[in-house]
Parts: C-alpha cells; structure tokens; sequence
C-alpha cells in the first residue's frame, strides 16, 4: 500500500513536466467520453445538487435547463480550451440567478461538484490502467479548475457590479430634504450613513433650512440599518450645526438596537431631542410650531 | 482704531441692539465690539441684544467664545443676547472643530432673531403692563 503510494507520487511528478502533445491526444478521447455518457452524469450531477441542497430558489425546470447549458459549456472548454465562451454563459447566468438570491458557495458549489461527478467517471473508465488514468487526470484537473475559476471569477464579478449599481443607486437617491409643512423639513435617511455620506447630508440639511427658512427638522433614521459612535457623533454634529442656524432638530426612529448600541457605547445624546417615531415627531414638531392639526369630524377614509 | 469704514455697527432698535458685523473682525476689533455693545446696553436700557454675523464666512474660536462672552455679560447687564445669520458653512466648520455658541441662541436671520427676542422678553415680564414696543 505504502510502496504503491509512494510509486504514484513519483509517477505524477514525473507527469507534471507531461509535454502538451499528451494533453492533446487525451483531452479528445476525455470529451468524447464525457459526451457519450452526458445523458447519465448530467443526472447523477443534478441529484448530488439537490441532495446538497444548493440552488433551492430555482425550480426543477430550470435547473435541468440551466445543468444541461452548464454542462455542455463545460464539455466544450474542455475541448477547446478557451474560456471565454463558458464566461460570457457564465455571466449571464449570474445575471439571471443573482437577483434571486444565489451565493457564491453555491455557484461553486455546483460546479465542483460537476468536477467531482466527471473526475469519477474518468475513474471507473480507467481504473484499470492506473498510469494512463494519472495522465487523463493530468489533461483533465487543470482544465477543469481553470473552469471553476472562471466560473467563480464571473459570479463575483456580476454581483460586485451589481452592489456598485445599487450602491450608486442609493447615493443618488441619497438623502433628500422634503418640506412638508411651513417652516418643517423632513429628512428621511436610508441606507448606510458613512462619513462623506454624513458631510453631504448635514450640508443639504443646512442649505435647506436657509432656502426653506426651517424652524423645525424631523431626521428619521428607521431606515438607516445600523448606527456606530461615528455615525452618532455626525448626528451630534448636524443637530448643533441646525441649531446654529436657528432650527431644532427631532430626531424619529431609533430602534430598540440603535438605542441600547448608543448607551453601551456611551455617545452623549442628552443635548438631542428623540422621539419614538416619525408620526410622534411630527406631532411634536408641529406642536413646536403651533400648529394644532384637528380630524374633521366623518368615518376615516371616505 | 477708527479709521475706515466702519466694521460694525450697532443700531438701536426701540429695546433693542443690533448689531451687525459687516467683515472679518480681527481680535481687537472683537474686544472693542464686546465693549461697546456691553456699555451701549446700559445706556438704552436695552432687553435684548441681536449679533447679525450673516456677512461672515469664517468664524474663528476666538470669535464664537467673544460672542459667548457677550452674551453672558449682557446678560448679567439684563438683556437677552442672540446671534442670527450663521452661513451654512459656517455653521458646518464651527461643529466640526467643535465650536458653539454654548447655551446662547442662534436664529436664522434678523426678522427671526426679532421674533424670538419678543417672544421671550415678552415671556419674561407676565405681570407688566408696560407694552415692550417693536
């Protein structure tokens, strides 16, 4: 056992300076292989899939559809070696499965598991000969990395696009200033609150108490997902800097997390003043201002 | 030191004193406005003191804890001080580096700066029947 082993090390190093003209004379024979068995591998792929329970957001159809494509793109580097093919299906691929929520492990996941599916049929078909199998493994392991490589690379990169598109998205959208009563701004903040997020804000915020002559600003931060001690000393900063200005700012919003986060993390907030929620903060704030907002009298909603 | 137009001016104001800062003001020339505007409240009698800084792009520490430092000695002569007009960019430096203007209020303007005076010194005579005038 011990003496084979150490014959097989020898053997594959041996084969690892393999000249390329072996690699070419297998590869074919691999292929054709591969294709004459597709029917059933393919199979036996999908059922290692599913017991593995990776892509369970796509239905049966689609994923017999989308092995079949994977599969046939695989077979097809192999034979030709160039990727660029599988990484255009690759891509658009991602395209396809991202917004529904596929990770990376699970990409992945399949495709080394269709490494793993054909490495084993190579196996049984030439288990009887074990040095031309060390060279079909030869021809066969860099090809199929490079595959899983390319695959993985194109997942990640389709689904960094898309958190830039978002990220973009929600800069843009940013942080709009709304006046919704005489003299009362609103300020809704979605998203995460970075520092040149927070100089942007404060600035849009200050302008807007000038152009809208602001005596009163409600910031809502339900929408902002986490808060930190930076993040809070900005909100310091852009309610002194209101204030300066003349206006009070209402600060709505703070979820019971936020709320035990800044006391654990000791920021000093006595000088703002919270209110549970945006409905609360405009009551407060339009109490500030005097207005007095009455129902008429009549069953809501007609 | 008077040479030149003047850097500011203080204008009295039925109760009140305006005074409105025209450019950047050195640090004796702050001094010399705290001086006048502490003396000129005793002269009117004045309730409430407004310092309009809208002209001003920068405000330096030295000049935010003088306009503190009016406040709190105008108060002590009886008048309510509050500053109007902080440019938002000032407004904006001033908290970055950690400067206020402490407990004194700040207004957006001049017409607002008005309208808080007269709220609060109104607030603070409940009983008088001698109607502060505008």
């Amino acid at each position: 056992m011990t003496e084979d082993h150490t014959v097989t090390d020898d053997e594959s190093s041996g084969f690892s300076t393999l000249d390329r003209q072996d690699e070419h004379q297998l590869l074919p024979e691999l292929v054709a292989h591969l294709r004459e068995h597709r029917t059933k591998l393919r199979q036996e792929w999908a059922t290692r899939i599913h017991d593995a329970h990776l892509l369970d957001a796509m239905t049966p159809q689609e994923m017999s559809t989308e092995t079949r494509s994977v599969y046939d793109n695989y077979v097809e580097v192999l034979e030709t070696g160039s990727v660029e093919a599988l990484q255009d299906y690759a891509r658009n691929l991602s395209e396809r499965i991202i917004p529904r929520g596929v990770e990376t492990h699970e990409v992945v996941g399949i495709v080394l598991l269709l490494r793993d599916v054909l490495a084993r049929s190579l196996f049984e078909k030439y288990q009887t000969d074990f040095r031309l199998l060390n060279r079909v493994l030869d021809a066969y392991e860099p090809a199929a990395n490079r595959i899983a490589n390319t695959v993985a690379v194109s997942f990640v990169d389709e689904r960094e696009r898309v958190i830039r598109q978002q990220q973009d998205a929600i800069r843009e959208l940013s942080t709009p200033v709304l006046p919704v009563r005489e003299r009362l701004l609103i300020l809704p903040i979605i998203g995460v609150l970075d520092s040149e997020r927070a100089r942007q804000l404060t600035e849009q915020l200050l302008t807007g108490i000038r152009t809208h002559r602001a005596k009163v600003v409600v910031i809502d931060i339900t929408g902002a997902p986490d808060v930190d001690e930076t993040v809070a000393n900005h909100l310091v900063q852009t309610v002194d800097a209101s204030r300066l200005m003349g206006a009070s700012v209402i600060i709505t919003g703070l979820s019971p997390e936020i709320a035990q986060t800044l006391v654990t993390i000791g920021v000093d907030l006595s000088k703002m003043n919270t209110i549970g929620d945006l409905q609360g903060g405009l009551e407060e704030a339009e109490r500030l201002l005097g207005y007095k907002v009455t129902r008429q009298d009549g069953p809501v909603g007609e | 030191m008077n040479t030149g137009p003047a850097l500011v001016s203080i204008l009295r104001q039925g109760s009140y004193l305006i005074a409105s800062i025209h450019t950047a003001l050195d640090d004796s020339q702050l001094m010399r406005l705290q001086k006048d505007l502490v003396d000129q409240i005793g002269r009117h009698r004045s309730r409430g003191v407004i310092i309009d800084v809208a002209a001003l792009d920068v405000l330096d520490s030295f000049g935010s804890r003088t306009l503190r430092d009016i406040a709190e000695m105008a108060r002590l002569r009886g008048a309510l001080t509050v500053i109007v007009g902080i440019q938002p960019d000032v407004a904006f430096a001033m908290v970055s580096l950690g400067m206020g203007t402490g407990s004194v209020h700040a207004a957006l303007d001049l017409e607002e700066g008005l309208e808080y005076l007269d709220r609060q010194v109104r607030a603070r005579q409940p009983g008088s029947s001698v109607v502060v005038p505008r």
